[in-house]
């Protein structure tokens, strides 16, 4: 194997990584740290993948002259209605399901259908594809032998800086630590002061917010249909609980470990055999740390 | 400061707090004595709101608050230190204690905190989840003191702590009591605690007050006798 061929292999590795963290961020938040088992994330992933779509319509049809920036807009743009709807999703359904996991899933689950109905009635029943910017176009040419695409380079940015964005929420600001308090303990962050219904409706929002920039970058790799979103949230799902639900670090990391796996057995394997022997590994190391890899143990 | 009147509380349909009233003076300390399943853990759990009620009034400083979310009653000014302490596992004993002042518009903790609960400066970097017990009941009581309570509600303070730090807490709570001139609801089962920190005793039995006296003229022996089996 040659220094290229480990090259290319590790930063399509790297690049997998980053998407998957993408995928899992919101979920980690939605799932992880508030326990809702929403089988609708992926379709929140399409909602903001069809922003993206819906901006670049705009701008080729009425600012032309700006295509090349349509990107930023459709990234804000996305998370801003996933989060909206994330927000009225949860003071109208999802709240009175809390401590109800199953009730939860169906219910989301339906909702998944509703939404791909949706989409399927109201945007196109086919595939749709957004124009790549110019600036986006082509690849990186690291050495003689290895070209990064600069979309995927693009992605690994922005993961990177959305990663940061929610460390920084998370961990460095008071709504961060609200929402920490009501994940941890709902009803002491309440005795404690907190209004634990706001924090709920935010935390859920910001979730469905990452769901919706994951989705929208996305359009950049692949085309948007219908039924992508269930393409993503199985994968999804995968990288939060092996990295340990109510650890983000955890979901990096899984992320990470997956990414690489999945780069690395695809080498050797086809993609579908590589995909079933990620799957095993995972079974196996939940069978003897079924709590995750970043499971904390502290006194309670 | 507190005022509750003909308050109920049901599990399902048993009846566990029946038709309770009582008040508590500006900086008076009420203790709220009786055994396991006697329905003290309730009813202040009924007062802070995470049990709901059914009939009855509470007043916090005038203002009814039966009804209301728990953190509407913490703004309204009640404190509550729950049994078993419920510390946030996962934040560090200086972010367990912020969760305490959403009411309040200082954004650091209060340097009094640490004056008076020392062992908190020195680990409050650390998870409050790796504290001891004795550490934690401190931090509990920290994070209820920062939201600046009219009322603060302890429910067994004294529950798995070692004798020593229990006269450290008593110590305390007289202390900062003195300081804040905040009023105290308190259950407990250890008598000397309670005789420690109380002006007046209520004993609960089967979800009713069947005595009341203050601490000047308490029969010791009578609270005893309730507290055994």
């Amino acid at each position: 194997m040659t220094f290229d061929m480990l090259a290319s292999q590790a930063f399509t590795g790297v690049s997998i990584f980053t998407i998957l963290m993408l995928m899992a961020l919101g979920l980690a938040i939605v799932f992880g740290l508030m326990g809702v088992i929403n089988m609708a994330h992926g379709e929140l992933m399409a909602m903001g993948a069809y922003c993206s779509y819906g901006t670049a319509l705009f701008f080729h049809a009425y600012l032309p002259d700006l295509m090349d920036y349509y990107v930023f807009v459709g990234i804000a743009l996305a998370f801003v209605v996933t989060s909206i709807f994330g927000y009225l999703l949860e003071r109208g359904l999802i709240r009175f399901l809390y401590k109800r996991p199953l009730d939860t899933l169906l219910a989301t689950w339906g909702l998944s259908l509703i939404l791909q109905q949706i989409y399927r009635q109201f945007i196109n029943s086919k595939e749709v594809e957004v124009p790549t910017v110019s600036w986006l176009r082509g690849a990186w040419q690291a050495t003689e032998g290895v070209a990064l695409p600069l979309s995927r380079l693009f992605i690994i940015g922005l993961a990177v800086v959305t990663a940061f964005a929610v460390w920084w929420l998370l961990f460095r600001t008071r709504w961060g630590l609200r929402i920490r308090a009501v994940t941890q303990n709902r009803t002491m962050a309440g005795a404690a002061g907190i209004d634990t219904n706001k924090v709920d409706a935010y935390t859920f929002a910001l979730g469905c917010g990452l769901a919706g920039i994951a989705g929208s970058s996305f359009t950049m790799l692949a085309s948007t249909g219908p039924t992508t979103g269930q393409q993503y949230i199985v994968d999804t799902f995968i990288v939060v609980v092996f990295g340990g639900v109510e650890s983000l670090i955890g979901t990096i990391a899984s992320a990470f470990i997956i990414g690489q796996m999945q780069s690395w057995f695809e080498f050797g394997m086809s993609g579908s055999m590589a995909r079933a022997s990620i799957l095993l590994l995972v079974i196996v190391v939940l069978f003897f740390r079924p709590n995750g890899l970043f499971a904390t143990k502290v006194r309670r | 400061m507190l005022s509750v009147k003909s308050l109920n509380v049901y599990y399902g349909e048993s009846h566990v707090i029946r038709n309770v009233s009582f008040d508590v003076a500006q900086g008076e300390t009420v203790a709220i004595m009786g055994r396991n399943g006697m329905g003290k853990s309730t009813l202040l759990k009924a007062l802070i709101g995470i049990l709901p009620t059914r009939g009855g009034d509470i007043g916090i400083a005038g203002r009814a608050v039966a009804g209301t979310p728990t953190y509407a009653r913490v703004a309204a000014g009640m404190g509550f230190v729950p049994q078993g302490r419920m510390i946030f596992p996962y934040l560090t004993v200086e972010e367990n204690i912020l969760t305490g002042m959403e009411n309040v518009t200082d954004k650091s903790v209060p340097s009094y905190i640490y004056e008076v609960f020392p062992v908190l400066n020195e680990m409050r970097g650390r998870r409050g989840g790796n504290l001891s017990g004795g550490q934690q009941q401190q931090l509990a009581i920290a994070r209820a003191l920062v939201s600046n309570p009219k009322i603060l509600v302890l429910d067994e303070p004294t529950e798995g702590i070692q004798p020593s730090i229990i006269k450290d807490i008593a110590r305390a709570l007289n202390r900062l009591k003195a300081d804040r001139g905040f009023s105290l609801v308190v259950s407990e089962q250890v008598l000397s605690f309670a005789m420690d920190v109380a002006d007046r005793f209520l004993i609960i039995e089967k979800g009713e007050f069947v005595y009341e006296g203050p601490r000047a003229s308490v029969d010791q022996a009578k609270i005893h006798s309730y507290l055994t089996i």
